[in-house]
């Protein structure tokens, strides 16, 4: 038991120390943060966006829309859309966009995302490149606004944008634009410390020497946004978010569907983790010393509370059920009265308490990072409710996965 | 190029931060901790004091205190503070405080069952209470389930008074009892003491409620239901007399 508390408290001491040190971040740069920017651009670097779609008849449209919207100049802004093989009406879809000069539609066998951006970049030769997954939409500023990031600092290689859930419809949805917020305020912070991890699928935009200097997209178990930021990393490419630029993205409806992507996402994020354990090294600033070393002890504290819980409540009902069982299950007369001395006032629960407050400091502030009026407090408790119980499901799915050397599909 | 820049600086504000959140927190922690030691002890100081007093006054009156002393309220505040002690040992903060405190608990039991042994003596009731000998460690397996069978009946009959002690509490006024009652090694545990009759090892609740004892409160219980039932009909029907005289004034 002493070794249990013992490892509570290393857990609870990393993850309060991760939060702190983002909030220091947030504290030094929050000046910068919600400064007035101008975004006029002097120069126009040419740009190509590549769309890959499998089974996006629905989205696909809207998506090529929303990039024709654009506020650039149309004869450099060119969008390429990659069929992956669909075996819906994607190809039909995509035809409406044949006569526009702007937009090329390629149609290809299926082979996966990282097949498909791997045939657009074989024919790019723009400044720069970027990618927009077929169920997101960006709007009409975002591409000037990253833009801009590139021409204030020539040593840039990559911009994320800020992504934000669309209409949400389900509660799994309602919950993920709560936590998106939270993700767009962390970026934020890991971009500061130069440690952004992933460069998502949309609408990361890169240098096209990036794959000329690095090659094309890897396979990296279905998180190829994930694996590219890590091999930039590795040669000391810098990654940078632009907050102001906006992407909204159609999240998983069903709590399935959601479990599926995280595990994607997390079983990713551990295979690269250990292709790349190289970068857990002081010399990579942030990134190595704090940042990655953070999200693999997250994982396992996540993992540690959740067997714990369990195994609480697992005693608490067998103990509940014996005590029935003496008395031969006949009702106490006990009834239930609160009684403060039998409040838990555990160090930990002050600790957790803390955390909470700076979780919800986070996701309060990557909401006003995008300007977004709507009402978080029922999201929030959404977020902190459910995910409890789901993403521990993802997480020990992804451990599983990983020591039985299974694989990931993604759909 | 990516500058991997090392902030020293930030990296120690966030270590000492952590550190002083850490500090502050099990500082709190503690201070309520302390807050909760201190409210037993109030507890236990004014229970010592209700006994004394009853004691004494059951000294001074002799045997026509029967009806002057009536310390029935004591065995719910006892009952209390034996939860809140347990509950305390659990949680395993301030182990020697709580140690203190389980033996000043057990002290005040110890007294309050003399005096109650006094009464039923003297003013010849039947006594209600029972001795309960327990351990919390691996050597007694019946015990939580015996426990429970306690609780429960604790619960149905609340002017019950058990005494529960840990055998392993070191403490003399206890191994004296623990000797006068015969009971020399864990082995035999739990053993309950009832009407001067004891019992080793674990005790069924069925077998329990056929004891004199729990068959005499039953009865009380259901005579005072009883009681409250015809109480609650006499105002019922008072009530609906008045509705049909006013009624019948009204008309």
């Amino acid at each position: 038991m002493l070794a249990t508390e013992l490892l509570m408290y290393i857990f609870l001491f990393a993850t309060l120390f991760f939060q702190v040190f983002i909030l220091l971040t947030f504290l030094d740069t929050r000046k910068d943060l919600f400064k007035k920017k101008d975004f006029k651009l002097s120069k126009f670097p040419s740009v190509t966006i590549m769309v890959p779609c499998f089974n996006e008849e629905r989205t696909v449209a809207g998506t090529i829309d929303s990039l024709l919207a654009l506020d650039y100049p149309k004869d450099k802004l060119s969008i390429m859309a990659i069929d992956d093989g669909s075996t819906d009406s994607t190809p039909e879809v995509l035809k409406q966009f044949n006569n526009n000069p702007q937009v090329t539609v390629y149609v290809k066998e299926n082979g996966g995302k990282h097949t498909a951006l791997n045939f657009g970049l074989e024919k790019i030769e723009s400044d720069l490149v970027g990618c927009l997954d077929a169920d997101s939409f960006v709007k009409e500023d975002a591409l000037k606004i990253v833009v801009s990031y590139f021409m204030s600092d020539k040593e840039i290689d990559a911009v994320t944008p800020s992504i934000i859930i669309r209409e949400p419809k389900s509660i799994i949805q309602r919950v993920q634009r709560a936590e998106y917020y939270g993700s767009i305020f962390l970026r934020k912070m890991l971009s500061y410390l130069g440690a952004i991890y992933v460069t998502p699928g949309p609408f990361s935009i890169f240098k096209r020497d990036v794959f000329t200097s690095l090659g094309n997209y890897h396979h990296a178990y279905n998180t190829e946004d994930f694996e590219l930021a890590l091999r930039m990393h590795s040669n000391n490419m810098k990654i940078v978010n632009a907050h102001e630029a906006h992407v909204t993205t159609v999240g998983p409806y069903s709590a399935r569907a959601l479990h599926k992507q995280r595990l994607r996402w997390t079983f990713g994020f551990l295979k690269n983790i250990i292709d790349y354990k190289h970068l857990f090294s002081a010399r990579k600033g942030a990134l190595g010393a704090i940042v990655l070393p953070s999200g693999i002890i997250a994982l396992f504290t996540i993992v540690f509370f959740v067997s714990v819980s369990l195994y609480n409540i697992a005693i608490l009902s067998i103990n509940k059920i014996l005590a029935l069982q003496a008395i031969n299950w006949r009702l106490s007369g006990s009834s239930f009265s609160f009684d403060l001395f039998y409040l838990n006032t555990d160090a930990s629960l002050i600790i957790g308490i803390v955390l909470v407050f700076m979780t919800i400091l986070a996701f309060t502030y990557g909401r006003k990072m995008v300007e977004q009026k709507d009402l978080l407090t029922g999201e929030f408790i959404l977020f902190a409710v459910l995910y409890v119980f789901v993403a521990p499901l993802w997480i020990i799915h992804s451990f599983y996965n990983l020591i039985l050397a299974k694989s990931t599909k993604w759909r | 190029m990516n500058n991997y820049n090392y902030d020293w600086k930030k990296y120690l504000t966030a270590l000492l931060i952590t550190a002083f959140i850490f500090v502050t927190s099990v500082a709190i922690s503690n201070h309520f901790s302390n807050q909760k030691i201190e409210s037993l002890r109030l507890i236990g100081d004014s229970i010592s004091i209700d006994i004394l007093s009853s004691d004494t006054q059951f000294d001074l009156l002799e045997s026509s205190s029967c009806e002057a002393v009536d310390n029935s309220t004591f065995s719910k505040e006892l009952n209390a503070l034996g939860e809140r002690v347990a509950f305390a040992e659990k949680q395993r903060t301030n182990t020697e405080e709580v140690q203190l405190l389980k033996k000043q608990y057990t002290l005040l039991l110890i007294k309050d069952y003399i005096l109650m042994k006094k009464i039923s003596a003297r003013c010849e009731v039947e006594p209600i209470f029972v001795l309960y000998f327990y351990s919390n460690l691996e050597d007694c397996a019946d015990c939580t389930r015996q426990g429970h069978v306690l609780t429960y009946l604790r619960q149905k009959y609340p002017q019950l008074r058990v005494y529960a002690f840990d055998y392993h509490l070191d403490l003399p006024a206890l191994s004296t009892l623990l000797s006068i009652s015969g009971i020399t090694t864990a082995d035999i545990l739990p053993v309950l003491i009832i009407e001067d009759q004891q019992y080793k090892g674990f005790m069924e609740l069925e077998d329990l409620e056929t004891l004199p004892l729990f068959i005499e409160l039953q009865v009380q219980k259901e005579a005072e239901e009883a009681d409250k039932k015809a109480e609650e009909e006499t105002a019922k029907n008072k009530k609906n007399n008045k509705n049909l005289e006013k009624t019948a004034v009204e008309e």
